[in-house]
């Protein structure tokens, strides 16, 4: 693989990571606890969208083999996803979306501060702006977790369920494989294991103050980056792509 | 007594003046304005629905944005009608109760389905350019709070109308396929559009009243001559073909001439049996029924931790 192509596929895996989880949090809209929940809700996904499809424009102008955002996005199937697990996962109801958003927010804020650091301009731009909205919608879901954690014993139990149903596919965020380890090597990239500390953290201070049990590490799901996937990912993309696929090669 | 304050309400009406929260106003005025604005904010809220259906669906990553943003404006928009509604003495809880139990209109375009992706450009281009008709004149409309609202919303609205043409635009100058699409939309949100300006003005229970309260600034059969005027030659533009044979240029009056509407099918899916009214209904209980846990939580948590401070 040319530096090139090694580029190539960590802008687009870092887009897919943002489309996906975009498209869940915009399963929310009209299904929200009130209207302005919905409100934040969109707005949260139109930052992921808006990312995924930055990060896509730069993968295809990397590529230089003429495909677009929406090629990129629309005409790969399950198995060229290479997108982290948690970010397919359903939206499931409202504890399962804000856990899995905090746990992802978390990550991300020390994510994308490291790759703000980039040698790459465009990935360090896009980075920089990603972290801005990174923080508000840390602010937002870490505050959720609390709420809903230390809320009645309903919002309590459901948080906990949430939690242990999730924690399996956070160790893949903290899990380089050979493209992570090759762009972080020439500082393009991020070293995703150096993450983990602060994070873990964050995370556990507060589970602990939302009166949550951190679950155990014994069970860990890794696959995405190797476009090994849930089941859940085949049927998001049947909708995601159904007009592309059902009338290729038009404008819209 | 209270026959001069009416005089002097009337007067102040009359004058241009603008009521406010705290003014005194007739009991009708203000069930009058609770009821069109609940119902406005209603439509706006259950307008989410039809057009939140192809979120997920869109066919590129801008068209799913701008699709993601304009419903979130529809959310926000049902707020500041909300909002202005609870100046009359109501609550939001109350309003969508009202709703729920299906006491409470909203308007009844949103009952019928979404099919294609053009549908939704067709909405754009027709609803929310019928609902601007409306909310032009409403910019001037006697009660400050929601003349206030209207100014934000028609900003916002035109701009939808603008997203809905261009979309559809896309279309007409796509594949045949595409071509028939947006023909397929228009030829089912044509009608459905021109009955959103509700019964012809010599029909209308609520208009003579609203005109005089300058509620309404221009009767429903003015806005939707308006709305023929201004869409026919969009229409023409696009290339597509308005489904009405009756339809034509009639010079003496400087307007379009248009066919019958068929005030039975207006009816008959107001009083629901539309494609979607029952869903568009559960959908809304079903939200806030799984929301239900949610608010009881925030709602603990407040009080715990007020009483910490």
């Amino acid at each position: 693989m040319t530096d090139q192509q090694a580029l190539f596929e960590y802008v687009l895996r870092l887009g897919d990571d943002a489309l996906l989880l975009g498209h869940r949090l915009s399963e929310w809209c009209s299904h929200g606890p009130w209207l302005e929940e919905d409100l934040a809700l969109t707005n949260v996904a139109l930052d992921y969208i808006g990312r995924a499809r930055r990060l896509y424009s730069y993968a295809a102008e990397v590529e230089n083999r003429g495909r677009t955002e929406d090629d990129l996005a629309y005409l790969r199937s399950e198995r060229e996803y290479r997108n982290l697990l948690i970010h397919e996962l359903p939206r499931g109801n409202f504890a399962e979306s804000i856990t899995r958003q905090f746990l992802v927010d978390a990550y991300n804020i020390e994510f994308f501060g490291e790759l703000s650091q980039s040698a790459d301009p465009t990935l360090s731009f896009i980075a920089s702006k990603s972290v801005k909205e990174c923080q508000y919608h840390l602010r937002r879901s870490r505050h959720w977790v609390l709420m809903l954690g230390d809320g009645t014993e309903e919002s309590h139990s459901k948080m906990q369920r949430a939690l242990d149903d999730i924690w399996g596919y956070t160790q893949e965020l903290f899990t380089p494989d050979e493209l992570d380890l090759r762009m972080a090597g020439i500082s393009i990239g991020v070293d995703v294991s150096s993450l983990q500390p602060a994070w873990h953290r964050l995370v556990e201070q507060t589970l602990e103050q939302a009166a949550l049990v951190k679950p155990s590490d014994d069970w860990p799901i890794i696959g995405g980056r190797a476009g090994i996937h849930t089941e859940h990912l085949g049927y998001l993309l049947a909708e995601l792509q159904y007009i592309q696929r059902s009338y290729p090669g038009l404008n819209w | 007594m209270s026959k001069d304050r009416e005089q002097l309400f009337q007067n102040r009406i009359d004058a241009e003046q603008k009521i406010e929260p705290k003014d005194w106003m007739p009991d009708g005025y203000r069930k009058t304005l609770i009821r069109q604005i609940s119902q406005h904010a209603h439509s706006e809220v259950i307008g989410m629905q039809p057009e939140g259906n192809w979120i997920t669906r869109a066919p590129t990553l801008l068209r799913k944005a701008i699709l993601l943003a304009k419903v979130q404006d529809e959310a926000g928009h049902g707020l500041y009608l909300y909002g202005a509604a609870e100046t009359l003495n109501t609550t939001r809880e109350e309003m969508i109760a009202a709703l729920q139990s299906g006491k409470a209109k909203y308007s009844s375009i949103f009952n019928y389905p979404t099919l294609s992706w053009a549908d939704v450009g067709a909405i754009g281009w027709l609803v929310d350019g019928a609902a601007i008709m409306n909310q032009i004149a409403l910019c001037r409309t006697s009660y400050g709070p929601y003349a206030r609202a209207m100014v934000r919303i028609c900003k916002e609205e035109s701009f939808h109308q603008r997203q809905g043409f261009d979309a559809m635009l896309a279309l007409c100058r796509g594949s045949q396929e595409q071509q028939a699409m947006a023909q397929d939309a228009l030829n089912r949100f044509w009608w459905p559009s021109l009955m959103m300006f509700g019964p012809h003005d010599a029909d209308s229970a609520h208009s003579a009243q609203s005109v005089k309260w300058k509620i309404k600034r221009k009767t429903n059969d003015e806005l939707r001559q308006q709305f023929v005027d201004q869409t026919v030659p969009q229409a023409e533009y696009l290339g597509l073909t308005i489904p009405d044979t009756d339809l034509k240029w009639n010079a003496e009056t400087g307007h379009f001439d248009f066919g019958a509407i068929d005030w039975d099918e207006f009816s008959r899916v107001v009083n629901g049996g539309g494609l979607c009214n029952r869903k568009r209904l559960q959908h809304h209980i079903a939200a806030s029924e799984a929301g239900q846990w949610v608010r009881e939580a925030v709602h603990a948590y407040n009080k715990k931790h007020s009483e910490e401070r």
